[in-house]
Formats: structure tokens, sequence, C-alpha cells
């Protein structure tokens, strides 16, 4: 525990080290903020609308405010987690500085977790920017707060499967860029795995709609935490992190 | 302190360590001298439990590296070739970060950074960035790395490469300083680093040990001798000496026995054959000979492959190989 604690400081503190972490939050803020101004314009002039006809019951901020903007959110984790894994692995791999590592008393998987948490640990504070533009809501409006934190649980989550499938893919390669490119096709493809399915029949239908990572995020939006998604998530990022460990191992064998 | 034994390595079919045994007593230096692509550095990583052996068995401070390697990494400390450095940490940092893998008690930790800060010379160097080090500095600080956890064994691969003369001799100084507390590998294609440093001498080439012997030795047997391989059926107790008193023989060494075979290296003053008289001695003595060859090449041709002479910055030939 310690070590992993250790390897997840370390990772955490190199981020902010180099541009990345700056870079990442920087224009994830921009960007955010960008949609939630758009979507709060629209908002009031929705509610002005109603205000005009009167008698409609008020409008809900939940429904028609939050859960657009974590819509929104999702898409820009396509581009941004990708930029947080590509280093994990390649960079370590390509300074050799993985030769230290691999050295030292602690165990690959150790190693492995270190890395997943610190990249977890960045991506949450990125996210974490977004719950300022979200308490101002709270100044001026009634939102309930128990969706909010769901969504945000199911942020962390899907963060989560995609950082364990890109620190894995960046074992792959020493060549950063590379690593970008693979992480940020194979997130693509797992976004919309499902689109085939209404073509494909019945089995496969289901197959892939349950394979998707977006589709397992909406009832979480909604304030609903289901177990078969909790399941499904927590698993991926197993999957994901046993994958890392047998790369790293295989690496070790082929020399 | 250290044990090899019938470490072998493939790479799909390039075997890159080939059947390699040795031992290295506690507070050794060992040098490990061979040309480049000898295996030198994979039997190093082996050794740190950086990569597994395809075959054999290697012991570290009593602990074999495959069946318990947490034990093993945590008595071996490891330069590489290039020291593994952080670029965008402090040299502090660096060391504190180690110290942590390492598992170096929160207790002593700042004490142990500043001490082997000190040590390598760098505690000016403490709050510099390590991408901003010169490379003397790097390969110090990769040496005080290995030196973190205060391990019973260092193993140093090239540890003088890419250094300037005032450089490298400062770092053998400091290596012969290390060792009686520390058990050392080292590694080095270049030949006086061997005879300054080391006290013993293991003589690698395309994956295989062929020599096993102190530098001055080694160097003697070079300059002024040649070695015959003699392989014999029925020796008894008295064979060494029976070949020993052939005429022409300076030395006999029993090199290896099963079934009554025994194959003998026989050493003789250079440019005299003694292959009849061998032959004659073998017959009379009522043995069977069973080989007979030279062995000189073989060492030969490695010394030939090795840098000879300090040359720090050696001018580059066009198609020339530069080892240093």
């Amino acid at each position: 525990m310690r070590n992993v604690v250790a390897i997840a400081q370390k990772e955490l503190k190199s981020y902010f080290a180099s541009p990345i972490a700056y870079i990442v939050i920087g224009v994830f803020a921009l960007l955010f903020g960008y949609f939630y101004i758009t979507i709060l314009a629209y908002f009031v002039r929705q509610s002005m609308t109603m205000g005009q006809f009167g008698g409609a019951p008020s409008m809900n901020v939940n429904q028609q405010m939050i859960r657009p903007l974590i819509q929104n959110f999702l898409i820009l984790l396509l581009f941004m987690l990708p930029a947080i894994t590509m280093r994990t692995y390649s960079e370590e791999k390509r300074s050799g500085t993985i030769e230290l590592l691999l050295t030292s008393p602690i165990t690959d998987f150790q190693i492995v977790l270190g890395k997943f948490f610190g990249a977890l640990a960045l991506y949450s504070i990125m996210i974490g920017v977004s719950l300022i533009h979200i308490l101002l809501l709270f100044v001026y409006g009634k939102p309930e707060w128990k969706p909010i934190a769901t969504a945000y649980l199911g942020l962390v989550l899907m963060g989560g499967c995609f950082i364990s499938v890109g620190v894995f893919i960046s074992t792959l390669t020493k060549n950063q860029v590379v690593s970008y490119m693979l992480t940020f096709a194979v997130f693509l493809f797992l976004w919309i795995i499902n689109w085939i399915g209404s073509f494909a029949g019945p089995t496969i239908d289901s197959l892939t709609q349950y394979l998707s990572i977006v589709d397992h995020f909406d009832d979480f939006g909604k304030g609903v935490i289901d177990t078969t998604h909790l399941i499904y998530y927590l698993s991926v990022i197993t999957f994901g992190l046993f994958l890392t460990a047998k790369s790293v191992d295989s690496e070790r064998w082929r020399g | 302190m250290i044990e090899v034994q019938h470490l072998t390595k493939r790479y799909g079919r390039v075997t890159a360590v080939d059947d390699v045994s040795f031992r290295v007593e506690r507070g050794e230096i060992l040098g490990f001298l061979g040309p480049n692509g000898a295996g030198k550095t994979t039997t190093m990583r082996i050794l740190t439990g950086y990569m597994p052996a395809t075959e054999g068995r290697a012991i570290v401070a009593g602990f074999d590296v495959f069946e318990q390697p947490i034990e093993a990494k945590r008595r071996t400390g490891y330069l590489p070739e290039t020291p593994p450095l952080y670029p965008d940490m402090t040299v502090r940092e660096y060391l504190e970060f180690v110290a942590k893998v390492k598992g170096v008690l929160p207790a002593d930790r700042a004490a142990r950074v500043r001490t082997v800060m000190e040590r390598v010379h760098v505690a000016d160097m403490a709050d510099r960035l390590c991408a901003k080090l010169s490379k003397g500095y790097r390969q110090r600080v990769g040496l005080a790395q290995a030196l973190i956890h205060n391990p019973d064994v260092l193993i140093l691969d090239e540890p003088t490469a890419g250094l300037d003369p005032k450089q490298i001799i400062e770092t053998r100084e400091l290596i012969k300083q290390l060792a009686g507390d520390h058990t050392i590998i080292l590694s080095t294609h270049i030949l006086p680093e061997v005879s300054q440093t080391c006290q013993r001498v293991v003589i690698i080439n395309r994956g295989r040990v062929v020599a096993v012997d102190t530098p001055d030795n080694l160097t003697a047997r070079l300059r002024g001798s040649e070695t015959m391989y003699v392989q014999v059926e029925g020796a008894g107790a008295d064979g060494r000496a029976r070949l020993a008193a052939v005429p022409g023989v300076t030395r006999v060494v029993e090199s290896d026995r099963r079934d009554g075979v025994v194959g003998y290296e026989v050493e003789s003053a250079r440019g005299q054959d003694v292959r009849r008289e061998l032959a004659r001695a073998v017959v009379t003595s009522g043995w069977g000979l069973l080989e007979l060859r030279p062995m000189r090449m073989s060492l030969e041709e490695i010394f030939l492959e090795l840098t000879t002479e300090e040359a720090p910055e050696p001018a580059p030939e066009p198609g020339g190989t530069v080892y240093a």
C-alpha cells in the first residue's frame, strides 16, 4: 500500500512538473465553461418563456441544466483522458526509468496500481474544477444534490475505465503520440460499439449495448446507482489493470 | 554473496547468455569484462530481477532472484547503463522517491538521502533538476540511487561510460571505497579499468564465460603463455602432477571431470609447442587421449575486441568500430 501511494504521488507530481496537468485542466476548464454558459443561457431563456405563459411548473435544474451539461462533459473525456494516460508507461520506457521501478522491491501490480491512481487523481482534480460551476447553481437555484453526487460517482468510474485501458495501451509503446492515438481510437470504439447493434440482430445488439461504456453512465446521470453498472465499471477497470500487469510482465520475458 | 548457476537467456532463437556460472564473495569487486554485445547487460538485468532467465538460477544475498524477488531486490542496488533519472525531479526529490520505493523507513529517509549525496559528492546539486545535470553528475546521482537503501550487493553496468578522465578516476576510487561494505559487480569493456578496480574478473564473450581469474593472472597468461585443452580417460588423482611434469609446461588446471573423463587446461610458454610431449605423457601413463586442442584463440580473440587502452575520446573513424 505504501508503495502504491509512493508511485501515485510521484505520478501526480510529474503531471504538475510537466505542462500536461496545466494544459489538461486549463483546456477542460475553458471548454466546460463554454458548455456551461451556453446551456445556462438556453435554460434561462426557456424558463422565461415558460414564465410568460404562466402557471407552468417551474423547470427542473437537474433535468434541464445539469444532465445535458454532463452529457457534453462525456465527449470531453474522449479527448482529455488519452492525454493523461499516454505517458504513464511510454515515458518510463523511453527514458529507461522503468529499470529503476522493475528492480525495486515492489511488485509489478503495485506499480500498475500506483500509475492508475496517479492518473485517476489528476482526472479527479480535473472534474473537480467543474464542480465549481455546479456549486454556483446552488447559490441561485435549488438543484437536488443526490443526482449530482451519483453523476460524479459515475464520472469517476467511467474515467477509471478509460484510464485503466489507457495505461495498458501506454505499456505497448515508447512513443507518446502512438500511445495517444491508439488510446483515442479504442475509447471512441468503446463509445460507439453499440451503433452496429440495431443492424446486427438482437444478440449482438444486447451484447454491444452491454459493452458500450457510455450506456452504463445513463443511470448514474439520473441519480440511480444500479449494481449492474457498478459491476460493469469495476470489472472493466480490473480487466484493464490486469492487462497492464500482464503486458509489463511479458515485456520482461521478451526483454 | 552472489551465486550464478547455469544461467541462460534466449530471446526467440538468439541466445544472449549461455550457461553462465560464477560466484562472488562478500566484499569483493568482480569485473565483468567483455566486448559490446557479449551478454553483460543481460546477465546483470537477470541478477537485478529486471528480467527472468530462460534457465538456471541466480542467488543474490541468499535469496533466489526468481523465487523471492522482493527480498533479493531489497538487498541489491543497480545502476543501469543509462542512469534512470526523472528529468522533472530535483536530485533530492528523486533520491527521496527512490528511498521510498526501495523501502527505506520514513524516519531514516532524510538522513539516508543526505549521507548518500555526500558520499557521491552531489550535495551541491541537491536542488537542481535532474534534467539540468551534466553527464558526470547524472552518473553520480545514478550511483547514489543504487546506494540509497544500503544494499549488500551493488550491480553497476558500465559505471564509467561517457565520463571524462578525471571523473573516471573519481568514480573508480569511489567504487573501491564502497567494496568491503558492499559486494560489487561492475561491467566494462575497458581492460585497464578491470585491473585498476577489480579483484577478480569474469570474461564473457558471445554469452559464454571464457575465463575467471584475477586481473594480474589473466594479463600474465595472455601475454606470456599458450593454453592447451587436454581431455583424457582414466586419469587418477596424480593426473595433474604428471602433466605438470612435462617439460615446457608452466601450469595445469583441472577444468572439468565427469565419469572418469577429465579435462585439463595446460599452459606453456609462448612459442613452445608441447603437444607431442603431452600426448606422449598421456599414452605412457596408460590413459586414453580423447581430445587435445589449443585454447588460446578464444581468449585472445576477445581481447582483440576489448579496449585495451584508456581512450576517453576516441576519434571516430568512418567504418571503424569505436568502443569507448
